[in-house]
């Protein structure tokens, strides 16, 4: 039973090279538009860059400055949220791949830990805001370190998760039958055997905060003065360009496209070590 | 029996039985305390739906399920409905997923497929990087570079064309659609913003599901004499399928809550416009538009409420996504 029809043949043939092509074309139009906004950001970005950014604070309308306030508040906070959250995410893992494995418990927090890392930051925002900035009456720099902790917990608990299930059991069982207690198995040996892997973890924690916009408009506020005292509004990188890209000022327009720069800058610095870091997917 | 009669003499000792109680007992602490911090994160999402639900309870007792459909957005009259914003997710997003999806399944499918082997990596990692930058960039690109060229070169023929379309043939659907002046900015743009947001992440997702298909089906396929592309379409999509759908709800989830791609280009406009190149706004954009700027209780409230249901809503999409994604894992498991 030999296929004898050389028409058949020739349409699947068009078929498969009409679908070919459009999945290149595909290729071609998304890495376009993503060059193109990956080149206009740098050429509008480094047009903006000078030494006046990082020594000169944010300017008031039609006057020139810096960013400096801006990039200190945003690297204080981001620092201060990534200390708190990365223990609690890091302990959080460590229960649902050595303590928790099956258990209903562990399935629920695993669940709700992965709908807290995509859940829109905006409404992260809007939770601090009710618990920590209605109490108190104003806007502060903890509510935004908290806003960010927030984000950084399941980020981390996700990582190391994820990176503990990937160390053989055999480790663990050896330490055990030297007689090690299971907190020190868990401390010495997994831990120890994880750490590239998490330490990439808290890095994406990073750079998944360093260019949150959303969950910083109503806790930290931002902060036209040089601050960094967590008890008052406090100035931060993306809230400067969220502010400056809607004001009527060239200047401020230039500020807000180099703050975008040293934004992303960052955040692709942080994943490429974050990514020469992880271990090897086998 | 030896060997546990020894055990126990050891344990009998009293230094030895105290380092074991000791060890035991730090072992308790440890535990614990990681039981603390996995409680804390369920205490974390907890608080996040409880401090929404206080916080918008003057706008549900005064506006009850109304709410939810009523058109009217009024600070001066203190009314508010929340029926355009969640018109305006809802089009942005579906919108967005309607050009990103396809797009994202031809790059994975050319990563995959038909991309020169040494270039597949670098490649793929370029597209895992853009998928990490933050949506801020996307934007003031938006408003200052794509809103501006569109308004200007795209828009005017768009619109005319439509007109065209219109009058030769008295099909008004496309002149409905992207009708009024060209602004540049409006639910379109907001939606096409948001597609090429999503798509580095559609694209490295649906590439790593696409990996997971094993081999030998392929290879089987092609052994029958399939083309490269009866096996993507027979072959390598039903598989894959759950994992590109949940990969697809992912992107959804995103799109649903983004705030900053979006706020810049949408034109926060309360009223529902027919035309696709018309303002608009969303749930995330009116939140952020309006919150620092909100006098009175029942306009906070009102806004914390649009987060309530931004908060169901994605809840809904990622609980999905998050089904399908560990039925394939399972699968996955159980194939290896």
């Amino acid at each position: 039973m030999k296929s004898k029809n050389p028409l058949l043949i020739s349409r699947r043939k068009a078929w498969n090279g009409m679908f070919l092509l459009l999945s290149v074309a595909a290729a071609v139009f998304g890495i376009f538009w993503l060059t193109l906004i990956l080149s206009e950001l740098l050429i509008k970005g480094f047009d903006g860059i000078s030494p006046r950014l990082f020594t000169e604070i944010t300017p008031v309308p039609g006057d020139e400055g810096g960013l400096a306030n801006a990039i200190a508040g945003s690297l204080f906070m981001s620092i201060t949220a990534v200390l708190l959250g990365t223990p609690i995410g890091l302990l959080a893992g460590t229960y649902l791949a050595e303590y928790g494995r099956h258990s209903w418990l562990a399935v629920v927090i695993r669940f709700v830990n992965d709908i807290l890392l995509s859940t829109p930051s905006i409404l992260t925002g809007l939770f601090i805001y009710e618990i920590l900035v209605v109490p108190a009456q104003h806007f502060s720099g903890w509510a935004g370190i908290a806003a960010l902790a927030v984000i950084v917990v399941p980020v981390v608990v996700r990582t190391t998760e994820n990176m503990l299930l990937l160390v053989p059991n055999g480790l663990r069982e050896a330490a055990a039958a030297l007689g090690a207690p299971r907190s020190n198995v868990i401390r010495a040996v997994t831990w120890r055997a994880a750490r590239a892997g998490i330490v990439t973890g808290v890095l994406l924690a990073i750079a998944r905060i360093s260019g949150e916009t959303a969950p910083l408009l109503f806790t930290a506020l931002g902060n036209n003065n040089w601050s960094l005292n967590p008890n008052q509004p406090l100035a931060a990188l993306p809230l400067v360009i969220f502010n400056f890209a809607n004001s009527a000022y060239e200047i401020q327009h230039k500020l807000a496209w180099a703050g975008a720069l040293l934004i992303t800058a960052t955040v692709l610095s942080l994943s490429i070590i974050a990514r020469l870091l992880q271990p090897k997917r086998s | 029996m030896a060997d546990t009669a020894l055990v126990e003499e050891m344990l009998s000792t009293p230094e030895r039985a105290a380092a074991v109680a000791k060890g035991g007992a730090r072992d308790a602490r440890f535990r614990i305390l990681t039981l603390l911090a996995a409680l804390l994160v369920l205490t974390l999402f907890i608080g996040l739906m409880v401090a929404l639900v206080v916080g918008s309870w003057p706008a549900i007792q005064a506006f009850g399920w109304a709410f939810i459909v009523d058109g009217i957005w009024s600070p001066v009259l203190e009314k508010f409905g929340a029926r355009a914003p969640i018109f305006g997710t809802l089009v942005t997003s579906f919108l967005a997923m309607f050009l990103a999806v396809p797009i994202g399944i031809g790059i994975a499918i050319f990563l995959t497929e038909i991309c020169p082997r040494p270039l597949r990596r670098p490649i793929g990692i370029a597209i895992e990087l853009l998928a990490g930058i933050p949506s801020i960039i996307y934007g003031i690109w938006g408003l200052f570079v794509f809103a501006p060229w569109f308004q200007e070169h795209v828009q005017p023929a768009v619109i005319d064309g439509c007109t065209w379309i219109a009058t030769k043939t008295g099909i008004t659907f496309f002149e409905d659609l992207f009708q009024g002046p060209p602004y540049g900015i409006g639910m379109f743009t907001a939606a096409f913003i948001l597609s090429i947001m999503v798509l580095p992440f559609i694209a490295a997702v649906t590439r790593d599901v696409f990996e997971t298909v094993p081999a030998m089906l392929k290879e089987a396929a092609y052994g029958l004499g399939c083309t490269t592309w009866e096996v993507m379409w027979r072959v390598v999509l039903p598989f894959a399928r759950s994992g590109v759908v949940g990969g697809g709800m992912l992107a959804l989830g995103r799109a649903l809550g983004e705030t900053m791609a979006v706020t810049f280009v949408i034109g926060n406009d309360h009223h529902i416009h027919e035309s696709l190149f018309a303002p608009a706004t969303t749930i995330s954009a009116s939140i952020a538009n309006e919150f620092s700027e909100a006098v009175g209780d029942l306009y906070h409230a009102s806004l914390i409420e649009l987060g309530l249901i931004l908060f169901f809503i994605t809840f809904i999409v990622l609980a999905s996504a998050q089904l399908m994604l560990r039925a394939l894992e399972r699968r996955a498991g159980s194939a290896s």
